[in-house]
């Protein structure tokens, strides 16, 4: 570890191997994509490199003995409130190197999280509470624009049918998607997990920027296919394949950026489905260049329904952002069925850090706002309201709702389900997880059959946990908590953020 | 069923046009003639297959998006967004041609015989045997090619309604990282981006210039000859990894 550049010496994390315990086994030497632990051949044994250590417990949890622990490295700089070690660290990689910081997943600065200021109401001696697992608890949800009046008329013979003609619609049987993770920022053994988890859940996951591959075809009633500014995998039969079209303007992670994938992580598969040469970057550039305006976004909407013959509804997904509420009524007025907002807790396979950090605004804030906003203005029903970053639990999910979502997104959340650690270096391309690679030797790690039973587990518990709280309630549907504020109540937030989230305080 | 269909398109609402038109396909029409086109919207979007297109009048925006397959003529003007996102096909316009044009083009030939708006040619791709191919007559306003990634745009400035414009505007092929711009004889330094390899056009080059030019004369009338009597430049990326040193982890 002598003669390094101070930028590595001044490392994260430490790995405590117990002599007595370890074996020499070279599990962890074999597991580490990073290389901290190798093979002394001088000494017969294993040994590590706390420098290259991302921290992602990949050996802690493969050592069959228990040898390993991975921590923090205990090692401090003098105690200062403003220059933390993190800010140190970074200028010292830049100064080595001039870039720009890279991160990956959501935006871990302490903020606040609304999520934990928020409680949920039950039913006492009144309206009372009603059992899931007695009675019937409805998940089911509809995503897509839904009429303002119903009209029906009566044949000669007496016969009463609906007259209006319905928007095409997404049914979910539970209010929660898989978030739009493209074929290259995650791989291919992820890709079709989620296409069959969401298969057999009744619900829908998000290709991502990234196309579709072949084989996936067939999981299209449960897919959304998403249309980015790089357009990479866009064609017409894409476009046909799912059962909706997503139009991505801006990510929680990263809004107002593009995204660069690199062309090393360019291989044949992904060249196949993002339809680019092996080897050449995919740049989407920051905006779409045919959008300036909310008329080019209701140009591109009509394109897609025009290529679609309007069988499919069109999802708008924006960053959230200041001013998201007036953004969001534009994006219902031009045409969006569905509204999807992503807040700065987004995950991401690579950000630049500064934005991840300090672009954006909370979900919830903005959540609550565009309910609001197309509330007043008289057109909540034009479009579903689809919210992302940072959903941690089925708590989450019922808060959201009862905020004014009509379904959620998890991306992270998802993730974490197959063995994510939240390292955050997805950006490397070596995720130990084989999560975010496409190395294969790192890929083979996640096996599609198990990684599917996770996503369902995932999805599943969160649907009784759901049930169980709407049941508390006195609820039996989930239509019935979609934007009843009445069901939820604050703690510790100050009058203008109870405004804006349009919730009481706890007591009253 | 006629296997021509002649549709005088005169206060048509887009929508009830393209619904028409994608009714005759279905029905086994293979060619069309639209008559009196006022800048509807979307015509021959995502159509698929050997299927005849002649437009009279302007062509509305996303004329010809994610097509794959038909010939289209357009005699008259197009609006932003012609063969956005296109596949294959061969569109062709007698006049000028707006913003856009050919976004992210993966296939297929777009010729116009007078001047384009701005962006045009951005973020084109080639993928295996698909290659896109833009040929311009007149001039072209900024951002030309930008993100370009595959594909050629050749770009003549012959035809053009404004004599005093620079042959193509600001910012020619910034970001560009792959794909070739021809551009007959001359572009002003400061129109270009820095990220370019600026050369003389080879015999190899005057090859694939030749073929798609001769297109573009076939379409138009116009005389090869008096076209192919100069030197072109062709433009290229010095990197496909233009931000590829960008980042540090």
């Amino acid at each position: 570890m002598i003669n390094k550049p101070i930028n590595q010496n001044y490392y994260d994390f430490v790995i405590e191997r117990d002599k007595d315990l370890c074996i020499n086994c070279r599990v962890c030497e074999r597991q580490c994509s990073y290389q901290a632990h190798y093979w002394d051949e001088n000494r017969q044994k294993v040994m590590h490199d706390n420098t290259r250590c991302v921290g992602c417990h990949r050996c802690e949890a493969f050592c069959p003995t228990g040898a390993l622990t991975i921590r923090q490295n205990r090692s401090e700089f003098r105690e200062n409130s403003l220059w933390k070690p993190w800010f140190l660290k970074n200028i010292y990689k830049q100064a080595d190197s001039g870039g720009v910081l890279l991160a990956a997943m959501g935006n871990p600065a302490p903020y606040p999280i609304f999520w934990d200021h928020l409680l949920l109401d039950a039913s006492q001696v009144t309206n009372p509470s009603i059992d899931p697992l007695r009675e019937p608890m409805e998940l089911r949800t509809y995503l897509g624009s839904k009429p303002d009046r119903l009209e029906f008329e009566e044949s000669s013979e007496g016969k009463v049918s609906l007259k209006t003609k319905i928007s095409p619609q997404i049914k979910l049987n539970y209010p929660i998607m898989f978030s739009a993770m493209s074929y290259g920022s995650i791989n291919f053994n992820l890709h079709i997990a989620m296409a069959r988890a969401a298969t057999e859940l009744g619900i829908v996951y998000n290709t991502g920027e990234g196309g579709l591959h072949p084989d996936l075809y067939q999981y299209g009633p449960n897919t959304i296919v998403q249309v980015a500014s790089g357009r990479f995998g866009v064609h017409r039969d894409y476009l046909n394949a799912g059962t909706g079209i997503e139009i991505k303007i801006g990510q929680g992670a990263k809004p107002g950026i593009g995204g660069h994938l690199p062309g090393e992580k360019i291989g044949p598969g992904v060249s196949m489905t993002r339809m680019i040469p092996e080897g050449s970057d995919a740049l989407s550039p920051a905006p779409h260049h045919d959008i300036y305006s909310i008329e080019d976004l209701r140009q591109l909407i009509y394109a897609l329904k025009e290529a679609t013959e309007y069988r499919l509804p069109v999802s708008v997904k924006i960053a959230a952002v200041h001013n998201s509420a007036a953004i969001a009524s534009g994006i219902v007025r031009a045409g969006a069925d569905i509204v999807a907002i992503d807040g700065f807790r987004g995950g991401t396979g690579a950000a630049p850090t500064m934005i991840r950090d300090n672009v954006g605004i909370p979900i919830e804030m903005a959540l609550a706002s565009i309910d609001q906003r197309l509330r007043d203005e008289g057109i909540r029903n034009h479009a579903s309201i689809v919210v992302a970053g940072g959903i941690r639990c089925s708590a989450d999910v019922v808060k959201a709702i009862a905020l004014g979502a009509d379904a959620v997104y998890i991306g992270s959340a998802a993730l974490i389900a197959v063995g994510c650690t939240m390292c955050q270096r997805c950006y490397t391309g070596k995720c130990p997880w084989g999560i975010a690679t496409n190395v294969p030797a790192l890929a083979r790690r996640q096996n599609p059959e198990i990684a599917t039973r996770k996503l369902i587990n995932l999805v599943r518990g969160w649907g009784h946990e759901i049930e169980e709280m709407l049941g508390g309630m006195g609820l039996n549907s989930i239509e019935s908590l979609r934007g009843n504020r009445e069901k939820l109540r604050a703690v510790g937030l100050n009058q203008v953020e109870l405004d804006i989230l349009g919730v009481k305080p706890a007591g009253r | 069923m006629k296997s021509k269909l002649v549709i005088d398109a005169k206060g048509i609402y887009y929508r009830d046009l393209n619904e028409r038109i994608r009714q005759a396909v279905k029905e086994g029409v293979k060619e069309f003639e639209l008559l009196n086109v006022s800048g509807q919207r979307y015509i021959g979007t995502a159509l698929d297959g050997e299927i005849k297109f002649l437009i009279h009048g302007v062509a509305g925006q996303d004329t010809a998006a994610f097509m794959r397959g038909p010939y289209m003529r357009i005699e008259g003007n197009a609006q932003d967004g012609l063969g956005n996102t296109m596949d294959d096909g061969f569109v062709s316009c007698t006049g000028m041609a707006g913003d856009v044009m050919g976004y992210a083009m993966r296939g297929g030939q777009i010729h116009i015989h007078g001047d384009v708006g701005y962006r045009v040619g951005i973020h084109m791709k080639a993928y295996k045997d698909k290659l896109p191919v833009i040929v311009i007559g007149g001039k072209a306003g900024d951002f030309l090619g930008e993100y370009m990634a595959g594909g050629v745009i050749i770009l003549l400035g012959l035809f053009s309604q404004d004599k005093d414009a620079p042959i193509a505007g600001r910012s020619l092929a910034t970001g560009m990282h792959g794909g070739t711009i021809y551009v007959r004889e001359y572009v002003p330094e400061y129109q270009l981006a820095d990220n370019l390899l600026v050369e003389k056009a080879d015999d190899e080059d005057r090859k694939l210039i030749e073929k798609y030019v001769r297109r573009f004369c076939e379409e138009f009338d116009e005389d090869i000859a008096k076209i192919l009597d100069t030197d072109f430049l062709r433009i290229k990326p010095k990197s496909h990894r233009p931000y590829g040193k960008l980042y540090v982890g």
